[in-house]
């Protein structure tokens, strides 16, 4: 069992949550995630690791309430446990000196950004940060990411903080400004593909963290399998980062979509007890 | 007297009923059908079925003792030498292992070996098992990598052996595939629970989610045990390479099996996980993998559930035994047929498989007549769901992150009889080793690496 040693409520669907894990704190690296279940009848959920203390033993995780999962997730406290937590999975971000690297995050696509920015900061990159987010309200770590970049922007749909638009129009302004080397966006699917295909056009080397629908995370099932340049890859072993280029976004949607109509089944059911 | 030259036969569920719950299909031996089996056998002096069981039962030995009643007797004989009996008992493909070899085939069929060995197992849980004697301990701590079948055979003798076991599994079950591929109806997970716990009873200590070259490396386990020993199966899937496999609809018999065995998606939504069947589901390849995604999906509601396959029936990989019970089941069998692509619609959704007929032509290197397709036969079927089953290869992620070890170039762990790898401290056995192969050779690889793991930690000062 791990226990749950301290909990936040980062927005209304926004949560954050320490957990115990001295084995996956001990190897953590930015850009790995972790494969949880809560109980005994759960389903198996990856999250990236948003922070981890190996002195301490805890793993953090952000998560945004989507389903049947997240939303059970949600509702645990100080005090509660999980049943599994397996990890760290998947490869470690490219963490080395770029130059100059843009940090695109979107939504709760912000929370796995969050380890990745302070690590590039510390090789010694000239760190520019965008986050987007529908509202205000639904911005995370704003902070804490902030005080790990040279420079720092923010874009709302609604407008109600930064520029009014998607992150993708302040993303053009900064190229249009600075010798950019790298770009690592992390996101709404349709985020970093609008990102992607916009740093393709400048040549920009583009990092895209991907999150398809998981099971195992060991490379077992192939059911997280996602298509790179038209070759078949297994996100959980192979990922999740991929050239941002080389993804067939499109594809990915879709396979996100699978189980669409069973989950408001499931949530339905949870919503009735 | 002269002997009955049938086996008894194991009364089974019906199969209009049975495809409809995921209940065990053959319900095993009573008593008395058990010794009047047991009584079939000759007592050959030389033991041959003994040289085609790779835990090395003594057979004649325990049937001796059913025959006279003493089931307590007999389940001592084969406890001697192999831990999980209701496993092996169950899913051996005894055809071409212990019975291949009984004298009785002479004269018709051998004596039913395995049935007999389920019967003593079922016999022995329901009355609860004895707990062992506890040996004395030695001291050495052993780290055994994946709790499958190898794994577990490894970790239950070295533990009689007085060492120290731990096992690390990366999943949240024990058993590999016996919890999430082999399913419910031909092995109930109760079964293999109950015979991991007997495996802990001899103080074997099992830590879950641990996902070695990931949560620790074998590097860190070299340094903190004796000896380390890989068990980690072959789980990665194989794929047809055809257009349209990503589609949605598509799945790796894996991911089906593991939705549905360990996850439980058959019990959805009271357990979380989901899974989408459809009416129509095609399976490709013809293995036990592929019988059991063809019978599993009946069970799941489908209206057809066809097999598509390249050759004939006399190629087919799976036991006769389970092509039986999915023919029986109403599965439906189209030999030399290739699919050549999916077809979705225009939301990605899987609508089709367009297929090649062929004929056999020259024999290939394993000697079976290699199918070519016809040219101009292509044909098209709608379908819901497809579950690809041809084959699994070794997981790659210890070899990934082993660099001194040695690798074949399948994947595999190379190692010698006895499991002896290129790096003195690490063994390995089972699918790692092999390639997708069979629980009881798995078995088998297990208990010879724990021997040769014991020699090799007595030589040691
Ligand atoms: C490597 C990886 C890292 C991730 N990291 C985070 C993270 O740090 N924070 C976070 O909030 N989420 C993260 N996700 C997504 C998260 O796993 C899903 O939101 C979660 O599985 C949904 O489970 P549920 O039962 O709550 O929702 P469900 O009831 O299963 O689904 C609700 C809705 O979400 C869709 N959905 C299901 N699974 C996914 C998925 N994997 N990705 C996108 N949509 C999905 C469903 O189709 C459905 O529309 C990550 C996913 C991956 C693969
Ligand atoms: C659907 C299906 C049906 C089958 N039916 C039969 C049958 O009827 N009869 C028969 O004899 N054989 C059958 N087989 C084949 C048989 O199950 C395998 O040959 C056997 O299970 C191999 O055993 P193993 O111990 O080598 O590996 P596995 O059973 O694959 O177990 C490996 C274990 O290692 C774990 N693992 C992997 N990587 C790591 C890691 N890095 N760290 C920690 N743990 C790890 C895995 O999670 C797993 O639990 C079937 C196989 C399938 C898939
Ligand atoms: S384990 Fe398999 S080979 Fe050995 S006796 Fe049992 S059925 Fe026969
Ligand atoms: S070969 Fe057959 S008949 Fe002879 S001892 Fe073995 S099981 Fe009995
Ligand atoms: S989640 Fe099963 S292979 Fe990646």
């Amino acid at each position: 069992m791990y226990p749950i040693v301290d909990k936040k409520v980062l927005s209304e669907n926004v949560k954050l949550l320490k957990i115990k894990a001295p084995l996956v704190a001990k190897k953590a690296l930015p850009g790995q995630f972790i494969i949880l279940r809560i109980d005994e009848k759960g389903e198996r959920i990856p999250l990236t690791i948003a922070d981890s203390d190996p002195k301490e033993g805890t793993v953090t995780i952000i998560f945004l309430e989507v389903g049947k999962t997240t939303k059970q997730l949600g509702i645990l406290d100080v005090g509660d446990s999980l049943e599994n937590f397996a990890g760290p999975l998947g490869l470690p971000s490219e963490v080395k000196k770029y130059g100059t690297v843009v940090c695109v995050g979107g939504g709760v696509g912000i929370a796995p950004l969050y380890p990745i920015v302070k690590a590039l900061k510390k090789e010694g990159n000239f760190v520019i940060s965008i986050l987007g987010a529908k509202t205000k309200d639904l911005l995370l770590l704003e902070s804490e990411i902030h005080a790990s970049s040279d420079e720092f922007y923010i874009a709302t749909d609604d407008g109600s903080k930064g520029h009014k638009g998607f992150v993708s129009d302040v993303l053009q302004q900064i190229i249009d400004k600075h010798q950019v080397d790298m770009v690592m966006a992390i996101g709404p699917i349709i985020m970093m593909k609008v990102v992607s295909n916009l740093t393709k056009k400048y040549h920009i080397k583009t990092l895209v963290s991907l999150n398809p629908i998981m099971v195992d995370g060991t490379g077992m099932c192939g059911g997280c399998r996602v298509s790179i340049d038209g070759k078949t890859k297994f996100a959980c072993v192979d990922g999740p980062e991929f050239d941002g280029h080389k993804v067939d976004y499109d594809n990915l949607m879709l396979r996100n979509r699978r189980f669409v109509h069973a989950e408001g089944e499931a949530c339905k059911m949870a919503g009735d007890q | 007297m002269s002997v009955r030259k049938t086996k008894h036969e194991m009364p089974e569920q019906p199969p209009q009923e049975r495809i409809k719950n995921f209940k065990e299909v053959p319900y095993g031996y009573s008593k008395e059908i058990a010794i009047e089996e047991a009584k079939r056998c000759l007592q050959c002096k030389n033991k041959p079925c003994m040289k085609g069981c790779p835990v090395e039962i003594d057979i004649p030995g325990f049937i001796n003792f059913i025959a006279q009643g003493d089931f307590e007797k007999a389940a001592e004989v084969i406890k001697a030498k192999n831990n999980l009996p209701a496993i092996s008992g169950r899913v051996c493909p005894y055809e071409s292992q212990c019975e291949g070899e009984c004298t009785l085939r002479k004269i018709g069929e051998p004596v039913g070996i395995g049935r007999l060995e389920r019967f003593i197992a079922d016999f022995e849980r329901e009355k609860g098992k004895k707990p062992p004697k506890k040996p004395i301990s030695t001291g050495k701590k052993i780290a055994v990598v994946g709790s499958g079948p190898a794994g577990l055979t490894c970790a239950g003798d070295l533990a009689r052996m007085g060492h120290s076991v731990t096992v690390f599994e990366a999943l949240h079950d024990p058993g590999g595939v016996l919890m999430y591929g082999i399913p419910e109806f031909r092995l109930p997970k109760a079964i293999v629970k109950s015979e991991v716990e007997y495996i802990k009873s001899l103080g074997v200590e099992i830590n879950y989610d641990v996902v070695v070259g990931k949560s620790i490396t074998v590097q860190e386990l070299m340094d903190e045990f004796d000896a380390v020993f890989i068990g980690t199966g072959a789980g990665l899937p194989n794929w047809l390479n055809i257009p349209g496999e990503n589609l949605d609809g598509v799945y790796s018999a894996n991911e089906f099996l593991t939705r549905v065995n360990m996850m439980k998606a058959y019990r959805f939504p009271e357990y979380d996980t989901p899974v989408k069947i459809g009416k129509i589901v095609v399976t490709f390849g013809a293995g036990n993998v592929a019988m059991d995604c063809a019978r599993t999906s009946l069970r799941l509601g489908a209206e057809k559930s066809y097999i598509l396959y390249r050759r004939t029936e006399a190629e087919m990989p799976a036991r006769a035994e389970e092509i039986e019970h999915a023919r029986q089941e109403g599965v439906v069998f189209k030999l030399l047929t290739a699919p050549i692509r999916f077809i979705g619609d225009e939301k990605g959704i899987l609508k089709e498989v367009e297929y090649l007929k062929m004929e056999l032509g020259e024999p290939d290197d394993s000697g079976r007549r290699r199918p070519v397709p016809i040219p101009g036969s292509e044909e098209k079927l709608a379908i819901d769901t497809a579950l690809v089953a041809i084959g699994q290869s070794p997981n790659p992620l210890i070899p990934q992150t082993m660099k001194d070890l040695k690798i074949g170039k399948h994947g595999n762990i190379i190692t010698d009889e006895d499991g002896q790898t290129s790096v003195q401290k690490i063994f390995a056995g089972g699918d790692i080793a092999t390639g997708a192969a069979t629980v009881i050779l798995a078995m088998g690889a297990g208990k010879r690496a724990a021997r040769a793991i014991d020699a090799f930690l007595k030589k040691k000062p």
